[in-house]
């Protein structure tokens, strides 16, 4: 098995303030808009973009969620390993707000698909984005496109991209796995 | 990755204690579906469930179909009393008829203790137990077991009383192994009458005196007087089951620490218990039946997830 650097900690430290900018390009204030992270892997992203956009940009008002799309997969039934939920904690209202995912990889799109369906049970948003740290271009079986994207990558279906954060691994970096 | 370690859901007597540990942690993320404005999952979309009741019930199935809705799978019901079976057809043969319409999953209520181990064994579907006459109630017990950990915490370590008609009750035998299997202690509490004689061999200690079993418990489990399983009479009359093994307010107050009552319904107010005991507080009653569909949906949802295409 090889393992290959993608992005090392001071790649990921740039996107982030890259992605931070962008959001407040669109967003302003997030008077109107809630950030939603994808359990269980989106959250540390969606934790550490929140905290920037907080302590770096000044953002007082930020809404940060969390959700859990388990029971929203297409695959129920369909995997050999059965599926393990993940909690999911979202205390605002979505009805009418803008909407942006946050997810670590976007490969087919399915877990997307599934977000948006779980979404619809907390109301009528105004509008979805999707932000991703890594593209995995050409790898989609639906059609969807993220608004906002750190990195994009070209990796063959058997190749993995793996992300680790401070949080869990002790250091922050998006390797290639190669089994 | 956790899987249960049974095919059906016959009796908590086939479960091991990780597989209480799964359905709880899975029920406590249908709790938070429950209580979003939209409360429906669309897991079981391709699923069919058939409730098949032969012998009365509300709570347990409007929550089991209740639970089968909010994951999205087909539901068909069934009386006893408005079918065939009253025509003479085995049982076997109502299954396996209702099964040929393609039904994944069979949740069954059945006076006769064992059916739905007599069913899992000769028709290809999940068996789901919901009470087969005086022997297993699973879900009940899960319920109650995971309203206990919601409301202290833990179920290790509590003392749990059961009071009332033992004897005639599947409430009472899935409770007990549900709750030794999670490290709590039992006592139970009723005329002698109305306690099998077998209960110690399950480790289970019985305490004759009310008073004295309610100051020994955290959670006062109790159960109804079952007088259409009674053939005889087991006590001398209500009104003295009431002054023995009635829990009222006064009793609770003075016993100089605060219980908490659970009731698994229908509830006979003023026998087993009085009104001001049911909805003071400290009862979990109405808890019991809201986190009944949570736990439903988890076992629902885990049995369907071992159905392959």
């Amino acid at each position: 098995m090889s393992k290959k650097i993608l992005l090392n900690s001071k790649d990921i430290e740039i996107i982030l303030h890259r992605l931070a900018c962008q959001l407040i390009e669109n967003h302003n204030d997030f008077s109107n808009t809630v950030l939603v992270g994808l359990q269980p892997r989106g959250s540390f992203l969606a934790k550490r973009l929140a905290d920037l956009l907080k302590n770096q940009y000044h953002i007082k008002d930020l809404k940060l969620g969390l959700l859990d799309i388990t029971f929203y997969r297409d695959d129920f039934r369909r995997r050999e390993q059965p599926l393990t939920a993940t909690s999911t904690e979202i205390d605002f209202i979505i009805e009418d707000k803008k909407v942006v995912f946050i997810d670590d990889v976007l490969f087919s799109g399915r877990s997307i698909r599934a977000a948006l369906t779980a979404i619809q049970s907390y109301g009528r948003p105004e509008n979805i984005e999707l932000l991703v740290l890594i593209d995995r271009r050409f790898s989609r079986h639906l059609p969807i496109q993220p608004n906002y994207k750190g990195r994009q990558v070209d990796a063959i279906n058997e190749e993995k991209v793996l992300v680790t954060w401070k949080e869990t691994h002790k250091k922050d970096a998006v390797y290639l796995e190669n089994n | 990755m956790p899987e249960l370690s049974v095919d059906h859901l016959l009796g908590i007597k086939y479960l091991n204690a990780e597989d209480i540990n799964l359905i709880f942690k899975t029920a406590d993320h249908f709790k938070e579906v429950i209580n979003r404005p939209i409360k429906k999952v669309p897991s079981l979309r391709d699923i069919t469930i058939a409730n098949l009741f032969f012998e009365n019930s509300t709570r347990t199935k409007l929550s089991f179909e209740l639970a089968e809705k909010r994951l999205s799978a087909d539901v068909i019901n069934f009386s006893a009393s408005q079918s065939s079976v009253n025509k003479g057809e085995t049982l076997i043969d109502t299954v396996n008829n209702i099964l040929s319409m393609k039904v994944d999953i069979v949740v069954m209520r059945h006076p006769n203790v064992g059916a739905g181990v007599f069913l899992s064994k000769h028709v290809d579907a999940k068996i789901i137990n919901a009470g087969d006459g005086t022997h297993e109630h699973p879900t009940q017990a899960l319920l109650d077991s995971y309203s206990i950990r919601e409301k202290l915490g833990n179920v290790k370590g509590k003392k749990v009383l059961i009071v009332g008609d033992v004897l005639h009750s599947r409430v009472a035998l899935s409770n007990i192994f549900a709750l030794q299997l999670q490290g709590a202690k039992i006592k139970v509490c009723g005329p002698t009458t109305l306690i099998p004689k077998y209960i110690s061999s399950l480790g289970v200690e019985v305490e004759i005196n009310l008073k004295k079993a309610l100051e020994w418990c955290d959670v006062a489990n109790v159960l109804r007087v079952q007088h259409e399983r009674m053939d005889i009479n087991y006590f001398p009359s209500t009104r003295e089951y009431t002054q023995l093994f009635g829990i009222n307010k006064t009793i609770l107050d003075n016993l100089g620490k605060k219980i908490v009552i659970m009731h698994p319904g229908p509830i006979n107010r003023g026998v087993e218990i009085t009104s001001d005991v049911a909805d003071a507080d400290q009862s979990i009653i109405l808890n019991q039946v809201e986190n009944g569909v949570a736990v439903r949906m988890a076992v629902i949802y885990l049995l369907a997830q071992q159905i392959k295409r």
